[in-house]
């Protein structure tokens, strides 16, 4: 496989237009962008931090291995997932998924497959602070529904 | 190395007070007979803990079942749900 392949777990933030450029590859007709952002309601409460833990190793593997499967399943150029940890506050970028594909649509389905299984699969966990709690989130089934369409 | 270090993540952390463990062990055995030695070793509400359903298990960094077996220099983990994304 040549495709070029970028997984990042960090705190720092990161910058959407130079991740895309490095997408920008020779024979790619489009590149297909999600970027998750930090929502300052959840469940009807404020959200005033999310902290953000992950199991250091296992996670950057796991995200590899979705990405495999991803282009086991379409045709891809390049894929890059930089998922961020620690504090972070409403507004804030949490996670950058990019693929280049050579046509849209399989740029539409890698990247979506990609969130999707990372949402359910990998190791990160969340944490809410709230104005008056803390509460550490779980996994969603609406979450776990949209991933196992990709089952079929 | 004759034992198994023991992680543990986020709330399961938290429920625990502590996030890594050492557990001497001269033989392989099950996850599921890990736990009880864990349990053994600290209290009886590790085992129930340790055992819930949500709870995953990795050995290795690799996801397992609790008829895995854990061998002497193992790295194990338990999380709980994860909520990436």
């Amino acid at each position: 496989m040549n495709s070029k392949i970028k997984v990042m777990v960090q705190t720092e933030d990161f910058d959407v237009s130079q991740e895309t450029k490095r997408l920008s590859l020779k024979g790619a007709g489009g590149i297909n962008i999600f970027v998750g952002v930090v929502r300052d309601q959840n469940d009807n409460n404020e959200v005033r931090c999310l902290r953000l833990e992950h199991y250091p190793g296992m996670t950057e593997s796991q995200i590899g291995s979705i990405i495999d499967e991803a282009e086991r399943r379409w045709e891809v150029l390049a894929a890059t997932v930089i998922h961020r940890i620690g504090d972070l506050y409403p507004g804030d970028q949490i996670v950058f998924v990019g693929v280049a594909s050579p046509h849209r649509g399989d740029a539409f389905d890698a990247c979506e497959f990609i969130i999707d299984y990372l949402k359910t699969r990998a190791t990160f966990w969340k944490k809410e602070i709230l104005p008056n709690t803390e509460r550490w989130l779980t996994t969603r089934q609406s979450d776990v529904d949209t991933a196992n369409v990709w089952k079929n | 190395m004759s034992g198994v270090t023991i992680q543990f993540f986020a709330s399961l952390r938290e429920e625990l007070g502590t996030d890594k463990l050492y557990l001497k062990m001269h033989e392989a055995i099950s996850v599921r007979e890990l736990v009880q030695r864990i349990a053994d070793q600290e209290s009886a509400g590790w085992q129930s803990a340790l055992s819930s359903s949500d709870i995953l298990v990795a050995v290795n960094q690799t996801l397992v079942d609790r008829e895995h077996i854990v061998e002497p220099g193992d790295e194990v983990a338990f999380l709980p749900p994860v909520t990436g994304g």
